[in-house]
């Protein structure tokens, strides 16, 4: 019996076999750069999102001004081409986050009996897997409320400004998109570093910078957009 | 028995090369019809596996450990030898030679020497090519430090983990190989004995440590790289996996055991601090490069080191040596380490142990250089010991290191059992009396990567091989036997355990056949050691069965040969009469202490040759002459 | 002083194991771990039990062989410690320890604490190394490498393979071992031309192995003895990509023959 004899390595054959795309995304790596790259899609529309949304301090005019602008760039066939590139980044990094997330529950079939010890992972990095299915839903509800206003008692079409406002005075509302907001943040929090990371964008001299940066970004667009329910509900906005 | 080492004839430079054009040679397409066993998987196994495989041989490589990776080449730190002569202070082939004959103190053969240093050139490029990352300048050239006996800079290094680095060269090279096809490994498997069929090793009986079976393994020719037996001592800087068994078994199959006394105490490893210790860590002799050697000039002085003033403190290697210092040899510094504690002047809670200070080297180039060149040493250093070396001296005393003897190997690196080759620490062959610093590494890969695959190749080249199987009845024999020892062991179910009775030997070892030797200590071990054997057999208790992950049955298998080994190390002792290199004798030494060779009578290898059970082991002579380096009363003064 | 022990035991790859207590009584705080393990052994012994399996080899932390989850930490509370270099001191009397083998799919247990890292050596087997037969190479000096890329290089060299970030890491994931050895070859100019080839066959192989994936937890450069860094995991992704998305596909992806 040869029960410990080391055998010929299989995996530049399957390497070579696969074609070529379907290697790279065949591999933990790839999956992890897919969900890297359409998170850095991701991140950059919840920044630009956020700076949208907080064209509700400037008043109602200004805030349905931007969101008419938004439906009527290039003939009102680019925010379904954005719709269609967020839609295929969503579906992307979820596809690749749960074909790892089973990937790396199957890799540890017995855990440990006691506790593990957490040293250098952070409460954000482990609740990714978490955080991710909160945010998928959250943004099904975000779109069912603000954009086709079938979750919206008060809905008028074209009137976003109104129906923030509207939207926002229910307390359980607004707690609901904090909840969201605060979800986001960690996740970006995380995410912002952990993307930079994976696509091996790491050099000394800026590694500061970038944890710094994914601080500064899970900070600004979390607080960002939790200071609108809470200015509706203070009054502040209205 | 005859020893012919089959050394070429003509002048040094051209032995070997002359060597290689006269050795056979055979057809890159005939070469993948012959088939290699390579037991061990060091620089030596794992570089001599990879280089034949290469050829185009079938290697089956042998290890006990898990991986290849972890074979206790891993272990060295300092560095390695070559005479590259980059730093332009005089070195050449000549003097690594010329050096290394000396530190040896003329007991080895000049020819095999002088092949070393002139591979050892090979050696550094070879393993920069393979991307080992020794240290460098900032020009971007290879560094050297210095390292003890010798007054050049010729030690090539990776940080304090050289050992590590050339060790996975030589396993990424033997890794590469086995995702070829032309290695198959067989990690966790333990040689328990060589098959010889018609006079020539031809296979090996091996245990499979996880499923408890035994295997015969067949080829054209066996290759030992099974390291050294230091173990014997119990407390060394070796794994504790590091067995003799393997020689142990070769030497009993015909196999003559040279210079078995031959052992090198290290004189820079952590000392003994409790009962149940294990282990004797090793603190890179660089280390002494920079630090300072001294203990306290009066005896029994408790004080803590750092309120001994200047005055009060015996360096005592740069005064009895003042040109090489702290730098002096490995022999002559342990020994000089026993002899200032035998005087009462030892330094730690057991009064066996120096320091070792780098306040004044941290003095004179600053702490941030002194990290920088031994930074991970001192934190090895810090872990066991719980002081910081930065502020407080190491206390540092000597340990077993490495074993000079091994089997007996001609110039072609075979034994004297037709078809069994030895490489690396496991043969005898280059270090003579006394290793020199960063030569171990030097020789294993030059053994590995330079020799073997020639000189393999000029055997199996010239010899015929009738096709044998696994049902010869050579081969079931030796697997009977060692079935046999297996069951025997396990069903004493005695009282002791089985490292009482290692720890035991170890004390008779270091005690009898330690740093210094004589007559009556050696001749009481020669009692002592049978009757401790006697009593192993009879009291001792393996647990377990024989097919399972059984440790300890390895352990006493590999125990139960310490104690034979033990034996003809004892013996070999005692018949050299004469002191030289790491081989003490108290009666043969000059008025200031120093090692008395007797060129006369002993300037040759003991190579004993196995009688039979319980019979008095046969001592033959190889002579060794001298034509380049002159014999000489070594110094270091 | 005296420690609890709880301990998994195991009695082969294929039975069920369980944990076991032991009480480890008169322990030495200068001994290490494995010699407390040692006494408990002798012990164990010549009360006719079977003793506990656990590999070990140099004890001195350099060869990797040693491995133990100790209270849920990889080579136990030190940092930068293997197991065989942990000492009694950094625990106190009355203490409890739970003592596991590395939890992983691709690390089965073969015995107690012992498991089979076998794959480790399967991803060098598949491109961890440079093709350079004994005889080939040039002058060590020939090709000068800046000081710091051979520091860095020496940085990622230093992984001993025990398996602590494969322990450690909630994914099980394998990057940190196998980044290692494909940033020591990409920081060196011999590294360079198998450089694509070695990270597709590395990654592949890995996966193979069923290792999990990479998640940028960092816990693995937390645990590991040797502090090999994460960003060698970044330099992994980024030749990843090289490889895959940037070289030419039509390079080879074989290796070269047997010679």
């Amino acid at each position: 019996m040869e029960s410990s004899v080391i055998s010929v390595p299989v995996g530049a054959a399957a390497a070579k076999r696969a074609g070529y795309l379907r290697a790279y995304y065949g591999s933990t790596v790839g999956k992890k750069q897919v969900m890297a790259v359409t998170g850095v899609i991701m991140v950059l529309f919840v920044i630009g999102h956020m700076i949208g949304n907080l064209q509700v301090y400037l008043g109602a005019e200004s805030l349905n001004h931007y969101a008419e602008l938004l439906r009527a760039l290039g003939h009102g066939g680019l925010i379904w081409v954005v719709r269609g590139l967020l839609l295929a980044a969503v579906v992307l990094h979820i596809w690749s986050a749960t074909a790892l997330t089973l990937g790396s529950w199957a890799a540890r079939p017995i855990g440990y009996r006691h506790r593990q010890r957490w040293i250098e992972s952070t409460y954000a990095s482990r609740t990714m897997r978490w955080g991710g299915p909160i945010l998928l839903l959250f943004i099904i509800y975000h779109l069912l409320h603000f954009t086709t206003g079938t979750l919206h008692g008060d809905f008028v079409t074209g009137d976003v400004y109104h129906n923030v406002v509207a939207g926002f005075s229910i307390w359980w509302v607004s707690a609901i998109y904090i909840f969201a907001q605060l979800v986001l943040g960690l996740h970006l929090y995380h995410g912002a570093w952990s993307m930079l990371q994976t696509l091996g964008l790491s050099h000394a001299s800026y590694d500061r910078l970038r944890a710094g940066l994914a601080i500064f970004v899970a900070f600004v667009v979390a607080a960002a957009n939790i200071s609108i329910p809470l200015a509706v509900l203070t009054g502040v906005v209205s | 028995m005859e020893l012919n080492a089959k050394i070429p004839s003509g002048p040094i430079e051209g032995k070997w090369e002359k060597h290689i054009f006269e050795m056979k040679l055979i057809n890159p397409t005939n070469k993948r019809k012959y088939s290699i066993i390579v037991v061990g998987s060091g620089l030596a196994g794992a570089g001599g596996a990879a280089s034949m495989a290469e050829l185009g041989y079938n290697i089956k490589c042998f290890c006990y450990q898990d991986s290849p990776r972890r074979a206790h080449s891993v272990g060295a730190q300092g560095g390695i030898n070559a005479a590259k002569n980059y730093r332009n202070d005089g070195d050449s082939v000549f003097r690594l030679f010329y050096d290394t004959v000396k530190g040896g103190d003329y007991r080895s053969r000049e020819a095999n020497v002088y092949r070393l240093a002139e591979l050892s050139v090979n050696i550094i490029d070879q393993c920069v090519a393979q991307g080992v990352p020794f240290a460098r300048e900032y020009g971007g050239l290879l560094d050297n430090r210095s390292f003890g006996g010798a007054l050049v800079s010729r030690t090539f290094y990776a940080r304090g983990q050289t050992g590590q680095q050339l060790l996975l060269g030589a396993y990424q090279a033997l890794e590469r190989q086995i995702g070829l096809g032309k290695v198959k490994m067989y990690p966790r498997h333990d040689m328990l004995d060589l098959i010889v069929i018609d006079g020539r090793a031809r296979g090996i009986v091996a245990r499979d440590m996880v499923s408890g079976e035994l295997e015969i393994h067949l080829a054209d020719a066996v290759v030992l790289a099974t390291g050294g037996y230091g173990n014997v001592f119990f407390l060394s800087t070796y794994a504790k996996g590091a067995n003799g068994t393997a020689i142990w078994r070769a030497y009993k199959q015909g196999a003559a055991f040279a210079d078995p006394c031959f052992t090198q105490i290290h004189p820079t490893c952590i000392p003994v601090t409790h009962e149940h210790q294990s282990k004797l860590p090793l603190m890179s002799e660089s280390l002494r490069n920079d630090g300072r050697i001294w203990v306290p000039k009066k005896k029994g002085d408790k004080r803590p080191p750092n309120e001994i003033p200047e005055e009060e403190r015996d360096y005592y290697l740069e005064r009895m040596y003042p040109s090489f210092g702290n730098l002096a040899p490995r022999d002559i510094s342990s020994r000089a380490a026993k002899r200032v504690c035998d005087e009462g002047r030892g330094v730690g809670k057991t009064g066996l142990g120096v320091y070792l200070d780098f306040r004044d080297a941290i003095e004179r180039l600053g702490p941030d250089v002194i990290n920088d060149r031994y930074g991970n040493l001192f934190e090895i250093y810090e872990r066991i010991e719980d002081e910081d070396p930065y502020k407080v001296p190491m206390r540092i005393f000597p340990a077993t290191h490495y074993t000079m003897g091994g089997l007996w190997v001609d110039y072609n690196l075979m034994s004297t059992l037709p078809g069994c080759f030895v490489i690396g620490e496991a043969n005898f062959s280059d270090h003579g009396a006394n290793r020199l610093g960063a030569s171990a590494l030097m020789q294993g890969l030059a053994d590995g990567y330079f020799v073997i695959p020639y000189t393999i190749g000029d055997y199996l080249g010239s010899t015929k091989f009738e096709k044998v199987s696994e049902d010869h009845p050579e081969a079931q024999a030796a697997k009977a036997a060692v079935e046999d020892r297996i069951k025997r062991l396990l069903s004493i179910n005695g009282k002791r355990t089985i490292m009482s009775f290692h720890r035991e030997l170890g004390r008779i070892m270091w005690e009898h056949c330690g740093m210094s030797r004589n007559r009556p200590q050696l001749e009481e071990a020669l009692q002592k050691i049978p009757a401790l054997r006697e009593e192993f057999w009879e009291n001792v208790r393996v647990p377990g069965a024989k097919e399972e992950l059984n440790q300890s049955l390895e352990y006493a298998n590999r125990v139960a040969d310490f104690l034979e080994i033990g034996e003809l190390m004892n013996l070999d002792a005692l018949e050299r009469e004469e002191s030289c290199g790491a081989h003490f004798r108290e009666e043969y030494q000059t008025e200031d202490g120093e090692a008395l060779r007797d060129d006369e009578n002993y300037a040759h290898v003991a190579a004993w040759e196995y009688a039979g059970e319980g019979k008095k082991p046969i001592r033959n002579v190889e002579p060794l002459t001298f034509e380049y380096v002159p014999l000489a009363r070594r110094s270091y003064k | 002083m005296n420690i609890t022990l709880h301990v998994w035991r195991q009695k082969d790859a294929k039975s069920k194991g369980r944990f076991v207590k032991y009480e480890a009584n008169d322990i030495i705080p200068d001994m290490s771990f494995l010699e407390m393990l040692d006494v408990i052994n002798e012990r164990l012994t010549l009360e006719g039990e079977d003793p506990i399996a656990f590999d070990h080899d140099c004890r001195e932390g350099i060869c990797g062989t040693c491995g133990l989850v100790i209270n849920g930490r990889a080579h136990g509370p030190r940092a930068r410690t293997t197991a065989c270099q942990l000492h009694m001191r950094s625990f106190k009397g009355g203490d409890v320890i739970w003592i596991e083998p590395w939890r992983a799919k691709a690390f089965p247990v073969v015995k107690d604490l012992i498991v089979d890292r076998s794959a480790f050596d399967r991803i060098i087997a598949a491109g961890g190394f440079i093709s350079a037969p004994a005889g080939s190479a040039p002058d060590g000096n020939a090709i000068p490498i800046p000081k710091e890329n051979a520091d860095l290089a020496m940085d990622a060299a230093a992984c001993i393979g025990c398996g602590a970030c494969v322990a450690a890491c909630r994914n099980a994931s394998a990057m940190l071992f196998t980044a290692s050895k494909v940033a020591q070859f990409g920081l060196l100019p011999q590294g360079q031309p198998e450089r694509d080839v070695r990270v597709k066959r590395m990654v592949a192989q890995m996966d193979l192995e069923g290792f999990g994936n990479c998640t940028n937890h960092r816990d693995c450069q937390a645990v590991c003895p040797k502090s090999v860094s994460v960003d060698n995991i970044a330099r992994l992704n980024r030749d990843f990509i090289r490889s895959t998305l940037v070289a030419d596909r039509r390079a080879a992806v074989g290796v070269g023959s047997a010679g």
